[in-house]
């Protein structure tokens, strides 16, 4: 059963860890992702869940470390500025390995920036964030929708990897309302599968959760054991949207807003006669690099697209390995591109690049 | 001849003179505590706590960062680490979760009243149903001795090499007295280990701070006055001495709030 309503996407955001049966919520305000606090403390309460508004980024995160610890699904959410203050925590959670949902509503920065949307949390997001030698999944939505249907996806993976997961949004993708479609779905069950989990060690020998290997060679141990399980989520879990692949001149690619608003631009470039297509990672860690390698093959032009001077272009070109030309656009700092940016860029490259 | 007398002697005390035991709820380690060192009683007396309550299957403990770091060691019940200091959040999170658990931390100074002084500070205000074993030895004792929050004036070490100087380094922090007018918190009492006398208080103490949970009445803490011979430089007997002199001076024994 399905119902259509009209909502933002951070309210969709909220829906989406309510269906995954998110029972535990801490955060703090800060704009723009206020609407998010607020949706999680009125449907928590409503159901019996538990909303607690923290003292501080910091303690939001370690609430949910220890709600998480516990076996209950948990999340966490804020803007930037927040984020940085929750690397601590999300780097003590990949080292115990503990499932948790964050969400990143991005705003301009550095520092304190703007409440424009933006994506300079790229590198932040996907190249671990805290201290330490790992990494979290992260889904990167390009809707209201998409903040629902992730936001239950990203509670899914980090329960079956037992690892954090990252909803990395920005401003406009939070504020925008659009008609989201709310998909009755069965509630994730809190404590499937979780022996781990510190319930009292009742009829069972105690469970310890730490991050701590102070034994010789005890670290590199839990390190390689953590970067075998970073191999099988990049083997299993990449998701992209390819639009176009079959017979494209030029690839944009784009994550989030930025894909959004590129898929306008190619609609317009077929328009004039340039055949251009998009590659829309969805999963930005771990990232499609064997997508964008192989559309590699046959396409010789790229143009990367972000709201960002240009992050996510590293990890195309680390794609793409040299074997097509490789451009850049991006706006920072709260500007957003338009349709026609983006567009007189695809013209430049095709035409430079053009024999 | 001599060898025999030593075995009956072992099986007189097995079988018949036993009268004290590990508690069920430490593990039989050996700990990796300097001699003289106030955290192995403490360790101690939350497992007899645990013990004569019955409630070692119910609770799940908080490990913080410094010495008592791999308190999971020693302790045979679910325990997780915190980050440094956030222990009293992650506390939060789980007793939140989990209200028919008991819940507490064990943290050091530096944890609990300096890097983690807002965490303390609002799980007491939100009335937290969770207890805290604050254990005040007024030095970082795994880094290597340095001032800590609760340092008293004059007393030198790493970071203080000339004594801490008020001016310079501010005044030691009393924390259950800032704590006492936040009608969250319930329990809060200040004790020492360093006597029998006083470590058989620690206990009831300990005891009544669990009973304050498990009775529901809210967030409950208490001050634990520890010796650190290693980092206060001097023997664990004049250690336990300048807690009787200088130390308890400053920082007073007994019920600061209660219900």
């Amino acid at each position: 059963m399905t119902k259509k309503i009209l909502m933002c996407g951070n309210e969709a955001c909220g829906e989406g860890a309510m269906l995954a049966g998110c029972t535990f919520y801490a955060g703090y305000p800060i704009t723009p992702q206020n609407e998010l606090i607020a949706y999680m403390a009125k449907r928590l309460i409503d159901t019996g869940g538990t909303f607690v508004q923290a003292e501080s980024e910091i303690a939001a995160i370690n609430m949910v470390l220890g709600a998480s610890a516990a076996g209950f699904r948990a999340m966490t959410s804020s803007s930037s500025p927040g984020v940085s203050l929750k690397q601590e925590g999300i780097s003590y959670m990949a080292g115990c390995e503990l499932p948790g949902v964050i969400v990143n509503i991005q705003r301009g920065g550095p520092g304190l920036g703007n409440i424009a949307p933006a994506q300079g949390d790229y590198f932040q997001s996907v190249k671990g964030g805290g201290h330490g030698d790992y990494n979290i999944i992260v889904l990167a939505p390009a809707s209201a929708q998409e903040l629902l249907d992730h936001t239950s996806l990203a509670f899914d993976l980090s329960d079956k990897y037992r690892n954090p997961a990252l909803v990395l949004g920005d401003g406009l993708l939070g504020q925008m309302m659009e008609p989201v479609e709310i998909r009755t779905q069965s509630p994730g069950n809190n404590i499937r599968n979780k022996p781990w989990a510190l319930t009292g060690c009742a009829g069972r020998r105690p469970n310890v959760l730490k991050s701590l290997f102070l034994g010789d060679g005890a670290l590199e141990a839990h390190n390689i054991k953590l970067q075998q399980k970073y191999k099988t989520i990049k083997d299993t879990e990449v998701r992209v949207d390819i639009t176009n692949p079959k017979d494209s001149e030029i690839m944009i690619v784009a994550y989030g807003s930025a894909a959004r608003i590129s898929k306008a631009a190619i609609l317009k470039a077929r328009a004039k006669g340039i055949k251009a297509g998009l590659v829309r990672p969805i999963t930005l860690w771990p990232f499609p690099q064997g997508a964008i390698s192989a559309i590699a093959d046959r396409v010789k032009k790229f143009l990367v697209v972000e709201m960002s001077s240009g992050q996510m272009v590293e990890d195309v070109r680390l794609s793409v390995c040299g074997k097509a030309k490789v451009d850049f656009y991006g706006r920072t700092g709260g500007g957003i591109p338009t349709e026609d940016e983006i567009l007189a860029q695809i013209e430049k490259v095709v035409l430079v690049h053009s024999p | 001849m001599k060898k025999k007398t030593k075995k009956i002697k072992k099986e007189r005390i097995q079988e018949a003179n036993r009268v004290f035991t590990r508690p069920a709820s430490m593990r039989d380690v050996d700990n990796h505590f300097c001699a003289g060192c106030g955290h192995g009683i403490i360790h101690r007396l939350v497992c007899e706590a645990i013990d004569e309550l019955g409630i070692r299957e119910k609770v799940i403990a908080i490990a913080p960062v410094g010495c008592a770091v791999i308190a999971y060691e020693y302790w045979d019940f679910d325990v997780t680490e915190a980050p440094h200091g956030r222990t009293p959040a992650v506390a939060t999170g789980i007793k939140r979760v989990r209200p028919n658990s008991i819940v507490f931390t064990y943290q050091g100074d530096g944890d609990l009243a300096a890097i983690g002084t807002a965490e303390t500070i609002h799980a007491a205000n939100r009335g937290e149903n969770i207890t805290i074993i604050f254990v005040n030895n007024g030095v970082y004792g795994m880094t290597g001795g340095q001032m800590a929050p609760t340092s008293l004036a004059g007393q030198k070490t790493a970071t203080t090499v000339y004594g801490r100087s008020l001016r310079r380094e501010g005044y030691p922090i009393r924390m259950l007295e800032i704590l006492a007018p936040l009608p969250g918190a319930r329990y809060l009492e200040r004790v020492s280990v360093h006597s029998a006398h006083e470590t058989l208080r620690a206990k009831r103490a300990i005891i009544k701070a669990f009973k304050t949970q498990v009775e529901g009445k809210g967030f409950s803490m208490v001050e634990v006055l520890s010796m650190c011979p290693t980092y206060w430089g001097m023997s664990p007997i004049k250690a336990a001495e300048r807690i009787r002199s200088d130390v308890a001076t400053f920082y007073p024994l007994g019920v600061v709030k209660t219900y």
